[in-house]
């Protein structure tokens, strides 16, 4: 679905050679945390300020959907099932662009190594990333946010995607991609993010749009209700080794699965292996739906540097699709003239 | 070309005339001040800075002047300012010179920043906006409210630029009390101030940072680009700490702002 020309090519292409080996370790014990049997435990390493270390480089790429698929009616699949998964999906990201068809217009996603197959990815044995509720799907969406929706549709109504620049999606924009989060979602490609620490603060580096998110963990109140962001405002703690980030004051313009501008995310971040960060958020919107609802997935080790991702600055995607649809509208506009002179 | 020659030789006199007063560096010999050590035992120079001075405008020498958008009145006139170049003027080639001019003639159209690109180094540094400092032992990060523009200085695993990027390709390095960061690998679609001051791909920057007092850092940044300058050059500034107990990053995501003034005249034009 992403295929734009004007994104640099991630570091991932470098481990293309090494995707393959590294996709099918460790990880399953701790992606089914609880249903595994009780393992060493982990000596989480600490930074020189004594905080537990976090930092490197992750990517929380993965093959799990957010909510599990119709009939699925159980939380893991064995490794052959999980196996079988992985490699249907990646013949399909190879077979998708085949010479002379669209999508060959672009660049072939997987020359470069952005597809998921040819990245580190964590084997997740869960039928979903949610895990409560139980049954691995979003609540049900409440009154008000269907009312929320329905008012966005209504406002999207006789739009189209190409009438203007701010008409388009936010990705295809530069502004920022769905998934940028908090929660940060996979996204389709370069799911690639750097942590680093100071004593006082967490930096997380999310490639895709260079988008740094800054946490600090002084302690400091909650942020002004009116200073509102895309990313929200975030506050951070240790609770034992876990990375504890709540953040409000999200802006809105970025819902998340049509969730609201009060939505409350509270993201944990366990180091549970040299190679392994487990990444489990909360979701907390009551104008969207009834109750709270958690997601959990790892971030696997890859390899650095990530490289800064210039989007809007080599953005001719954008300009020269609207280009494109006034010329289209032109020709029709001319076809229509010729059509009522005959 | 044999004025080229000249003027290389006249740059390497200069040049080494500039040597000998930025051997004095030593910023900590001067104001006597030690900076505090992270847990890694390196000078600390993390927190949130920010630079006070008119080099946004100009970093030359220049008086207060009009705004070139005349609805910004006073607010958008330009205030004057003695300068950040050691030396007072950049040492352009005669054609880099006329460049910048006609870039300030132009600058309306042509100042990369007002389309919220990234700003370029060191622009980025003494814009009127905060950036923040998180430093580790292997990787230190600058992270600028503008455009959310993203620095990583490399302290370990030192490599030239893969690609040409708009904030350049950072290594660093403890000299004593200062971090010495070298930079390339540039695109040379940036600009260095809002009057057209201007460099080419071939920008090499070697940025100097000390701590002088608990609240201020020296900056001293050199830039060389034969294709532009006829010798090295630099600038010199404090940095100020946003000392607010409160301070924090805000974002800037400042590319919806010009979308209507990058692509605006490609909106779909509706009949009446």
């Amino acid at each position: 679905m992403h295929h734009r020309t004007r994104w640099l090519p991630s570091v991932a292409a470098v481990v293309v050679a090494a995707g393959v080996s590294l996709m099918p370790v460790a990880v399953e014990a701790q992606a089914s945390s609880g249903a595994g049997p009780a393992a060493e435990p982990y000596e989480v390493p600490r930074t020189a300020d004594g905080h537990p270390d976090l930092q490197g480089f992750w990517t929380n790429q993965t093959y799990t959907p957010l909510e599990r698929p119709e009939g699925v009616d159980k939380a893991f699949y064995t490794v052959e099932e999980v196996a079988a998964i992985e490699s249907g999906r990646a013949e399909r990201e190879f077979a998708q662009t085949t010479p002379g068809t669209i999508p060959d217009v672009h660049y072939d996603f997987t020359q470069f190594g952005l597809d998921r197959s040819q990245s580190p990815f964590a084997r997740n044995l869960r039928t979903s990333l949610i895990v409560d509720p139980p049954n691995g799907r979003l609540p049900p969406v409440n009154a008000e946010g269907r009312r929320r929706a329905a008012e966005v549709a209504a406002a999207r109504e006789g739009v189209g995607r190409w009438d203007s620049a701010e008409a388009n999606q936010l990705d295809d924009r530069c502004i920022i991609m769905r998934g940028a989060g908090p929660p940060m979602m996979n996204a389709g490609y370069n799911a690639n993010y750097q942590i680093v620490q100071n004593r006082d603060y967490v930096m997380i580096l999310v490639e895709m749009i260079h988008d740094a998110r800054i946490i600090p963990l002084d302690g400091r109140p909650a942020p002004p209700e009116r200073a509102r962001q895309w990313m929200g405002m975030s506050r951070g703690r240790w609770e034992g080794d876990t990375l504890v980030v709540e953040t409000t004051n999200i802006n809105g313009k970025n819902p998340f699965n049509g969730s609201s501008d009060r939505m409350r995310v509270t993201e944990r971040f366990t180091r549970v292996a040299d190679d392994t960060i487990l990444y489990r958020f909360t979701v907390d919107d009551p104008l969207t739906w009834d109750r709270p609802w958690t997601a959990e997935m790892p971030m696997k080790e890859t390899i650095g540097p990530l490289f800064e991702h210039a989007c809007h600055e080599g953005n001719y995607g954008l300009y020269n699709t609207l280009v494109g649809a006034r010329l289209e509208e032109q020709r029709a506009a001319e076809a229509a003239a010729r059509e009522s002179g005959r | 070309m044999r004025d080229r020659l000249f003027a290389w030789t006249i740059a390497a006199v200069l040049a080494g005339a500039g040597l000998a007063l930025v051997a004095l560096p030593a910023v900590a010999q001067e104001t006597g001040y030690t900076a505090p050590r992270t847990a890694d035992g390196t000078p600390d120079l993390n927190g949130i800075w920010q630079a006070l001075n008119n080099a946004h405008w100009n970093v030359e020498p220049h008086s207060a002047d009009f705004s070139p958008v005349r609805e910004l009145g006073a607010l958008g006139a330009v205030p004057g300012g003695l300068g950040v170049v050691e030396g007072g003027a950049i040492p352009y080639t005669p054609e880099a010179l006329a460049q910048r001019d006609e870039n300030f003639a132009n600058r309306l159209e042509r100042d990369p920043a007002i389309k919220c690109y990234l700003p370029g180094t060191p622009r980025a540094t003494y814009m009127p906006y905060p950036f923040q400092i998180i430093q580790s032992r292997s990787h230190i990060m600058i992270i600028h409210e503008f455009a959310g523009a993203v620095r990583t200085i490399y302290m370990e695993d030192h490599m030239e630029s893969p690609a040409d990027t708009w904030m350049g390709w950072s290594n660093g390095r403890w000299e004593g009390e200062t971090l010495v960061v070298e930079t390339s690998g540039f695109y040379g679609d940036t600009w260095l101030d809002r009057a057209g001051n201007h460099h080419s791909t071939a920008l090499r920057v070697v940025e100097r940072f000390t701590a002088r007092s608990p609240e201020t850092l020296d900056y001293h940044v050199t830039l060389e680009d034969p294709n532009v300058y006829t010798r090295p050059w630099s600038m010199r500034m404090p940095l100020y700490r946003r000392v607010e107990p409160n301070a924090e990053l805000m974002e800037f995501r400042c590319v919806e702002f010009v979308e209507d003034l990058i692509y605006g005249h490609l909106r779909k034009q509706v009949d009446p």
